[in-house]
């Protein structure tokens, strides 16, 4: 019993860290954002709040969250407010496999730095990033506004669309690792990192995850210059916020995720486990803001074809390619 | 053949004659002209303590200018009044001793102008002048209904030597019929010598 109950502390007091860190990165990540797309643009960039406008997220939140929060006549209302939690909830829910560092050893026990190591992680982390589609849909389609439904209707295509090459691609990190565990995935690479030896099942991947997060090269569901806001237009307030934040975790859960497959997770030399995934993450998030400030959207047409005519022969090609490979 | 036509119009948008090679290098010159970016000054000029110094044709402020002696210029005529897209300009007209006109009063509200320098181009007298002053807001709407003594300033503006009454050949108390600049002096009518 009391064995439980020291889990149970244990289980919550992780969980509470990977929330608070990962809020408080999210709304930091917006800073970095704005502020290297800003010099991209050879603009300043927010520099009022604070120093250097350090305290921009939390006048950002401020704002926010004193906000009204409208809610359309027309709307479905209890779909309409669900919507947001359901982006937000499922980005922060696919952190919860990711693992942090190696086992820490507390009072002679041995406490796994990872809220849950279950044995099929990478398929949760598929069925969380399916259920986010959800949120996408519902959003635009509870609003009862044009620009939401195409909005809404645009992000389920291409979510939908984009979640097959991101499987795929990691068909060939699961026959390597020989496990869904995202810790034995880990552990797989522990003498050298599989971007090394699935280059091509790297690019699919990360191609697919800017897809899954709706970023620059693939953001038409919410393509301001066509659509407002895409599907959350009719938002406001802190509703829009959590749109806002879920789309900033998601680029964390899919730096934490291309950085768990391909480029080691937490392992590396000198500096600690955490330190090392937090570098692996940011590396990866400036890489798609720098990606933000150079590539122009895709038309509707050529995202679909790039999908299914390009990323999935060539996932599937290369899954055929490392089983050949393996078996020989 | 509604496919065989569709192939047709498609096929030369279709960019398939454009090698991996050729992509590649698209790409990597796009990523490279961000990254330079990254490494130069940006040129935002940080507005309440840089400003600009604005053109001296840019239109912000109205105000109303007087001529090289001192006098209004203003004549009262209304035309600023007539073109005005929003009427957000009234007057007074009104005579005096000399036989000048003036407005008695002059109201703008700059509530409602627009600040497209119609009344500026209508003016026969260079009065009515926009001001690159565009630092104009107020918190109570009513402070913005400018009346005469707050549009009037002591200079001829962008126009400094022109002086309406000394070339209209209209005749006051300073100069009578014929006196003006380039003006001929009348024409007896009861006489027809050359």
């Amino acid at each position: 019993m009391i064995n439980w109950i020291a889990g149970f502390i244990v289980l919550l007091i992780k969980s509470g860290l990977v929330l608070g860190i990962l809020l408080l990165l999210a709304s930091y990540l917006v800073w970095v954002e704005r502020k290297l797309l800003a010099r991209l643009q050879v603009r300043l960039g927010p520099n009022r709040a604070g120093k250097f406008g350090l305290l921009q997220p939390i006048a950002d939140a401020i704002k926010l969250l004193t906000k009204e929060d409208i809610v359309p006549a027309a709307a479905d209302r209890p779909i309409f407010l669900l919507a947001p939690a359901v982006v937000a909830l499922t980005a922060l829910l696919m952190f919860a496999v990711v693992p942090v560092g190696r086992d820490l050893v507390l009072f002679g026990r041995s406490i796994p730095m990872v809220i849950s190591d279950i044995n099929v992680a990478l398929l949760m982390v598929f069925a969380l990033s399916s259920l986010g589609v959800y949120g996408v849909a519902l959003g635009g389609w509870a609003s009862n506004s044009k620009f939401a439904l195409i909005g809404g209707i645009r992000g389920a295509a291409q979510m939908v669309s984009y979640e097959l090459p991101l499987g795929l691609s990691l068909v060939p990190v699961v026959m390597l690792a020989h496990s869904f565990s995202l810790v034995d995935i880990v552990n797989a690479q522990a003498a050298y990192p599989f971007i090394l030896v699935q280059p091509l099942a790297f690019a699919i991947f990360v191609i697919s995850a800017m897809a899954e997060s709706k970023r620059i090269p693939f953001d038409l569901p919410e393509a301001e210059n066509e659509l407002g806001a895409g599907f959350h237009t009719e938002y406001s307030g802190m509703r829009f916020g959590l749109f806002f934040l879920g789309e900033y975790v998601h680029v964390q859960v899919l730096g934490a995720l291309v950085s768990v497959f391909f480029l080691g997770g937490w392992r590396g030399p000198w500096l600690p486990g955490p330190a090392w995934l937090f570098v692996k993450i940011t590396i990866v998030a400036l890489i798609m803001i720098w990606v933000r400030g150079t590539l122009p959207r895709l038309r509707y047409d050529q995202l679909m074809a790039m999908c299914w005519k390009v990323l999935v022969p060539a996932a599937l090609v290369n899954i055929v390619i490392t089983g050949f490979v393996i078996l020989i | 053949m509604p496919s065989e036509n569709r192939k047709n119009r498609t096929k030369p948008a279709q960019s398939s004659e454009v090698s991996l090679a050729e992509t590649l290098k698209a790409f990597g010159c796009g990523f490279a002209t961000t990254a330079k970016h990254l490494l130069r000054k940006p040129i935002t000029e940080q507005y309440p303590e840089e400003k600009r110094q604005l053109p001296p044709r840019s239109r912000a402020r109205i105000v109303l200018t007087r001529d090289p002696e001192g006098d209004e210029r203003c004549v009262a005529c209304y035309l600023c009044s007539a073109v005005c897209p929003v009427s957000c300009i009234s007057m007074q007209s009104a005579q005096r001793e000399d036989g000048r006109r003036y407005a008695v009063w002059f109201r703008i509200n700059f509530g409602r102008c627009i600040y497209c320098g119609l009344c500026e181009e209508a003016c026969p007298t260079s009065a009515i002048q926009l001001t690159p002053d565009f630092e104009n807001c107020r918190r109570d709407i009513l402070t913005l209904v400018f009346e005469k003594q707050d549009l009037l300033v002591d200079h001829g503006g962008k126009d400094r030597e022109y002086n309406f009454y000394r070339h209209a050949g209209i005749a006051t108390d300073g100069a009578g019929k014929g006196a003006h600049f380039d003006e001929d002096q009348p024409v007896d009518p009861t006489t027809n010598l050359p």
